[in-house]
């Protein structure tokens, strides 16, 4: 029992020395959004009280424990009924978390309306990554944990921000309120930017709103917070906050991305141009289920390798990848040439034999 | 008048019969109790080397033992095996063995159908786990099986996972009602409701909470069976249903649960303190009201589990309050337990130790779980490590403990031998070091963002899963030495005195050790009950 | 005689048949579900071990019953066992009528932009919330929905109605069979019985119609969340007035076999409670998944 008290104290030393708090990540962040503040004085503050009662509690303990022994001669008292004192410690606990409730239901409010947004980000959770689109502004993307740390995986060796990494971020104003649209297009998955103290469930089929203004440029992380299967571990969240007009001109730029997608797919594209640009695709998109060597996974994803799919006509596998079909979520959402490429390097690797997809193929698909 | 007394009916006052077949025909609430600790015991030895599976893993950043989709397998597993295989069924092995002694009566109420509760128990858990070796491996959805991930999106064994929850369910209901019956009816007659022993008490609340909660469970399950098979839309927004109507339903089920894994644990501290302070329990009777409000709140805040599913705000502030309310009649159970030992004349013989520690890293948990309960800070809490910490403070320093303590207890009067003390006391100190060795950093990683439930992480969180994993294996360990001590004691223990612990109460301590095989042949007399009670 | 003790039975095999019946059963309904040839007939093996493990065992309970060996106390255990029981199962139809509530008031309307989901019908363009929900928000806009919609509603004052008279006239009728039995009349007892029983017999009978009718105007168990909670709420009722059916039929039959007198008839009344507690959820169907 010693130790143990020894132990709390020790750690409550700990959280209590600001350098400490720093080096090892000890407690909740401060944050950098307008709430994400009172969150944490909030926490603080509850567990200064609990910390309290637990000196009170088990200081009584202790002192019972070392005097009221009967090594020490003691004789046992008898009392063993008080209707007052059960009164009191049911009435006190009451006032103390009455006085807690306040505060809280305060933030509460505060976190959870917001009357007029600035602007909205849309953000979609897939099996295993995040889908953001900026509906005024016209553009979107997917946001996949980056190949350096899925390599890294099962090396010793660890890439800076192992798991932490995306191979496209989320970009975001900073000082603007923004509202995030959350939503899920097959399990329930969980956004979720501590910094922003914005933790919210993407339901499929429904859709969650949450918002943050940010008051610090930077770079922010965050993960999924609600299992969403094989790969839960594996769907990170990068936010870069920026001034406004750098957001401006990243806007105009993605833009521009946009149109010549569009353009460079109504041509027609060279089998090892598809293939080329299929591999990166399908390692970003397709590998988490059907594996990179396209094995699949039995009993719960397809291999790739020899399916007859793969293997068969083109239009049933245009239908499956972009439509799905019950754990295949559709992938509708990826451009055409980004479609085709990934439907011809499935049909042309792992020694399968299907035929070349173009661009247009699928466009005439959808 | 003398056709309600409870006598044995036997005219042969026979023992036990021979043989294993013995354990499979038994009516007897001793051998049922036995049984059922048994099974729970190696349920708990399987679910922990889970657990050493996970701690394993995660003992490094990286994945270096096994995919994630195992990994995913073996948090599903453990988090049920604990749950329905090892808590739930040992707190039902302690019933079945106490409570007919502490009441004065024969036997359970339905000795039959008590036999059929412990026999689907292996059945259910060889369903469960053969899972493991279909194509697409066990479930690997978490214990709290959300949907659509256990619905569209999991492997074919899903089905008889459901089928196995079927049957827990069965065996938790029909052993709810044969304590229900007992407790009512087969009192010794000069035993009124506030004479009964705490844990008779708490027991006879968690089998109300039981029968509540369980068919609720079933239905969820049905749902999905259904939703999985048959074509229904109760889960999936595109036929009109809901994703959290699942988890409303789960839940509903779920924080019962919970308290139905630690109102029992009350009732055995309730027992302990008193026996090793020499002193009356403090404040039976609000104890006893502090129970049932525990057992009425814990109906009504189920939703504090899905703060972020996008509850309207009002809903949120509703399960906020309920839920802080229940820190109250717990508040005063341990104020009560303080007051037990305030001035007593204290030892601190093993099962003391672990009561008293239970006391505190119960309360700890405790705390942990009223933070969360405050809704602004579970958008930063929720689903992370800092969750991990908050209920394997309630249940393995809680109910866990609860139950370890209990068998320290009544090991000499259940094999009428004494346990090794030292052995005993070695083994305290090396569990409860350990324990927060394991589990009290996971406060920390929680607070600094890690998520649970997933099998890697990224460096900032690689020292404290090092000491939580190190921390895991030495408390792994004490089970070893725990093993040895309880069959150290059934083999080679010192002959054990009817009533092994001085001041201890209770008619369980009038009978000899070990207890004769039907408990009482002729019931107490109300003088008897009240020189055993605990409020005198 | 030992009508003083508390019966306290022999060690017995049927609770581990019974476990070997179930665990058969519902390891062949899995493989059935997924199509493995073997699956039908495990399936049926164990519910036939279930079927003789319910025979034999409650066999023995009658025949100790009737042999004298239990008393006032064994009586009352097997009250408190029966309520709870069927508080149990209340739980259980609760669970269900929950999920109708929740469909009703929160999830379809949300769908449509309630509450605080006035971003939801981005998903559902065209939706509409309605109830009874025909068409899904699946079946608006969307393609390659799992659920099939459209169907004509079941008119509440036609077989449901008429359903709802026989079940509850079945309820009075028991009360008449109880009272006949307390005072050993044994020739009204059997005839209110069998009018008890046709009339759950009659209305099974018009709950099959019934579903025809409805499975022929499109509503299935795939038409979304109308049909789940229609199908699965009235179909698990149907399953207990069946079971309940067949324990008036075997209660008849000890009736016949003179096992009952006015004194004793436990198992009579716990039947009866049962019909009753059939009775009052069929009220609440009717009601909430009919009519309103
Ligand atoms: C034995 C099991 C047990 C017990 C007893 C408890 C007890 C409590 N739990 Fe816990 N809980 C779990 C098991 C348990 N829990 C589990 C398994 C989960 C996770 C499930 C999953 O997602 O997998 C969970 C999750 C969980 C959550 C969801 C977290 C999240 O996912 O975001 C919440 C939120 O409110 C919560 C709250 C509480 C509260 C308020 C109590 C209260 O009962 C605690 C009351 C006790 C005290 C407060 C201490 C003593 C009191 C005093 C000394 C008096 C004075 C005190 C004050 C006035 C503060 N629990
Ligand atoms: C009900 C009780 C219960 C108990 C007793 C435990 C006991 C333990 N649990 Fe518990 N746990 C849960 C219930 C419980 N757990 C639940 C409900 C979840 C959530 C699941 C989910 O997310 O769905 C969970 C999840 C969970 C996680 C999070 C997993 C994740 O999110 O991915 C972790 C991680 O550390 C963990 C660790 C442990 C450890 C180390 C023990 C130890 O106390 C175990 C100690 C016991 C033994 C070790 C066995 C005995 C010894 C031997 C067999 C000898 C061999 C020993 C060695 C090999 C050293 N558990
Ligand atoms: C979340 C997991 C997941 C991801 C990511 C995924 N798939 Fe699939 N895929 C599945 C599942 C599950 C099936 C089986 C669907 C069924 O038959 O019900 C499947 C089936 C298929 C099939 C049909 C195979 C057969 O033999 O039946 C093709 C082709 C396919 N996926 C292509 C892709 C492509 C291309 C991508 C990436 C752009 C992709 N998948 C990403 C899960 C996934
Ligand atoms: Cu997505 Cu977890
Ligand atoms: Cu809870």
């Amino acid at each position: 029992m010693k130790q143990l008290l020894t132990l709390t104290g020790a750690i409550t030393a700990l959280m209590s020395s600001k350098a400490a708090i720093a080096e090892y990540g000890l407690n909740m962040t401060k944050g950098v959004s307008t709430i994400s503040g009172d969150i944490y004085s909030l926490h603080m503050m509850v567990f200064w009280v609990c910390l309290a009662i637990g000196v009170v509690v088990f200081g009584a303990m202790f002192y019972s424990i070392i005097n009221h022994r009967k090594s020490k001669g003691v004789k046992a008292a008898h009392f063993h009924e008080s209707t007052t004192v059960e009164f009191i410690w049911t009435g006190i606990p009451i006032l103390i978390l009455v006085a807690m409730a306040i505060p809280a239901s305060k933030v509460l409010i505060d976190a959870e309306v917001l009357d007029k947004a600035d602007m909205t980000v849309k953000v979609t959770g897939h099996q295993w990554k995040w889908q953001y689109d900026y509906p005024e502004e016209g553009i979107g993307f997917m946001s996949n944990l980056a190949q350096s740390s899925r390599d890294a995986t099962k090396l010793d060796d660890k890439p800076e921000n192992y798991l932490l990494e995306v191979d496209k971020r989320l970009v975001l104003p900073v000082d603007t309120k923004v509202r995030f649209l959350i939503t899920s297009n097959d399990v329930i998955h969980s956004w979720w930017v501590p910094a922003f103290a914005v933790k919210q469930d993407a339901n499929p089929g429904f859709i969650n709103d949450a918002w943050a203004e940010i008051t610090e440029e930077g770079t922010y992380r965050g993960q999924c917070a609600e299992l969403c299967g094989k790969d839960h571990g594996y769907m990170p969240i990068v936010v870069d906050v920026i001034s406004k007009d750098a957001f401006a001109t990243w806007v105009t730029e993605q833009q521009a991305d946009k149109a010549a997608a569009a353009a460079s797919a109504t041509k027609t594209w060279y089998e090892d141009e598809l293939f080329a640009n299929g591999e990166t695709i399908y390692n970003a998109n397709c590998s988490g289920c059907h594996q990179k060597d396209g094995s699949g996974i039995p009993g719960v994803f397809p291999a790739m390798k020899g399916s007859n799919i793969t293997n068969g006509p083109a239009a049933d596998h245009l239908n499956i990848v972009i439509n799905g079909k019950g754990g295949m979520p559709s992938f509708k959402m990826l451009g055409d040439a980004d479609l085709a490429s990934v439907i011809t390097y499935e049909r042309r690797a792992f020694g399968n034999n299907g035929s070349v997809v173009q661009p247009s193929d699928v466009t005439s698909a959808r | 008048m003398s056709t309600i007394s409870a006598v044995a009916a036997h005219d042969d006052h026979h023992g036990p019969e021979k043989g294993l077949l013995r354990w499979v025909k038994t009516t007897n609430h001793k051998d049922i109790g036995t049984l059922y600790l048994w099974f729970a015991f190696s349920m708990l030895l399987l679910g922990g080397a889970f657990a050493m599976g996970i701690r394993a893993e995660l003992l490094h950043p990286g994945l270096q033992l096994m995919e994630p989709q195992f990994f995913n397998q073996l948090t599903t597993m453990h988090g049920l095996i604990m749950v329905f295989g090892a808590i739930m069924p040992a707190f039902v092995g302690l019933a079945n063995w106490l409570i007919p002694m502490m009441i004065g009566a024969p036997d359970m109420a339905l000795p039959r159908l008590n036999n059929w509760s412990f026999w689907i128990l292996p059945f259910a858990g060889a369903i469960l786990l053969s899972t493991f070796f279909m194509e697409g491996g066990a479930p690997a959805f978490g214990w709290t099986f959300y949907a659509p991930l256990s619905t569209s999106f999991a492997p074919d064994s899903t089905d008889f996972f459901i089928f196995a929850i079927h049957l827990l369910g069965f065996s938790s209901i029909m052993g709810a009602i044969n304590i229900i019956a007992t407790v009512l009816n087969m009192r010794a007659p000069e035993m009124r409701l506030m004479d009964m022993p705490l844990f008779v008490w708490t027991w006879l609340v968690t089998a109300f909470l039981l029968i509540g909660a369980m068919p609720v469970l079933a239905g969820a399950v049905t749902m999905m069976l259904t939703d999985r098979n048959f074509g229904t839309a109760f889960f999936d927004a595109t036929g009109g249903g809901d994703p959290v109507l699942f988890q409303h339903i789960f839940w509903f089920f779920g924080h019962p649960e919970v308290y139905i894994m630690i109102l029992p644990a009350f009732g055995v501290i309730s027992h302990i303190l008193p026996t090793f302070a020499r002193k009356p329990l403090f404040g039976y009777s609000s104890m006893v009201y502090a129970t049932a409000s525990i057992a009425f709140l814990s109906y009504i805040v189920w939703a504090h589990h899905m703060f972020l599913t996008g509850m309207p705000v009002a809903a949120e502030l509703y399960f906020m309050y309920a839920t802080m309310l229940i820190a109250v009649p717990t508040g005063v159970k341990v104020f009560n337990w303080v007051a037990t030992i305030w001035k007593g004349s204290m030892t601190f013989e093993t099962p003391m130790l672990w009561a008293l520690s239970f006391v505190m890293l119960f309360t700890i948990g405790g705390f942990s779980g009223l933070m969360l309960g405050i809704v602004p800070a579970d958008i930063q809490y929720h689903d992370t490590y800092f969750v991990v910490a908050h209920f394997h403070y309630v249940l393995v320093t809680g109910a866990l403990w609860g139950i370890i303590a209990a068998v320290f207890y009544w090991l000499p009067k259940w094999t009428g031998r004494m346990y090794n003390e030292t052995l005993g006391k070695v083994h305290f100190w090396w569990a409860v070091i350990s324990v927060n060795v394991v589990f009290f950093p996971q406060h920390f990683l929680g607070l600094a963002g890690m998520p649970r439930r997933i099998p890697d992480y990224s460096l900032q969180f690689a020292d404290f899963n090092y000491i939580s994993s190190i921390g895991a294996f030495a408390f792994g360990l004490s089970f070893v030495l725990f093993t040895y001590i309880v069959v150290d004691c059934i083999r080679n223990g010192k002959p054990a005195d009817s009533r092994p612990w001085y001041s201890a109460k209770g008619l369980e301590w009038t009978l000899s050790s070990p207890a004769p095989y039907h408990s009482f042949n002729t019931p107490p007399s109300r003088a008897d009950i009240l020189a055993e009670s605990q409020h005198s | 005689m030992s009508n003083q003790n508390y019966y306290i039975p022999h060690g017995t095999y049927w609770p581990i048949i019974g476990s070997i019946g179930i665990s058969t059963m519902f390891v062949g309904f899995a493989n059935l579900i997924h199509d493995v040839s073997w699956g039908a007939p495990v399936m049926g093996l164990g519910l036939t071990i279930l079927v003789f493990m319910l025979f034999g065992w409650l066999g023995t309970v009658v025949n100790e019953s009737i042999s004298g060996i239990y008393n006032k106390q064994v009586d009352r255990t097997f009250r408190w066992g029966m309520s709870w029981f069927i508080f149990s199962e209340v739980m259980f139809f609760a669970a269900f009528f929950g999920a109708l509530f929740y469909a009703r008031i929160l999830s379809v309307p949300w769908l449509d932009g309630a509450g605080n989901n006035m971003f939801t019908p981005e998903l559902w363009e065209g939706f509409k919330a309605t109830w009874p929900l025909v068409n899904t928000p699946g079946a608006i806009g969307q393609s390659g929905t799992a659920f099939s919609t459209g169907f004509e509603l079941v008119n509440p004052w036609g077989l449901p109605a008429i359903n709802t008279a026989l079940l509850l006239s079945s309820g009075v009728t028991i009360t008449y069979a109880h009272h006949a039995l307390r005072k050993d009349h044994r020739n009204a007892l059997i005839a209110w019985m069998i009018a008890t029983i046709v009339l759950g017999v009659l209305f099974l009978g018009f709950q099959i119609t019934e579903y025809g009718h409805a499975y022929h105007e499109g509503l299935k168990l795939t038409s979304g969340i109308y049909g789940s909670t229609f199908y699965l709420l009235t179909g698990f009722h149907g399953f207990h007035v069946t079971v309940g059916a067949i324990m008036l039929t075997v209660i008849l039959y000890r009736i016949q076999k003179g096992h009952f007198n006015s004194e004793n008839h436990f198992a009579f009344e716990g039947v009866a409670w049962y019909w009753h507690f059939v009775d009052v959820v069929w009220l609440g169907l009717f009601v909430f998944v009919y009519w309103l």
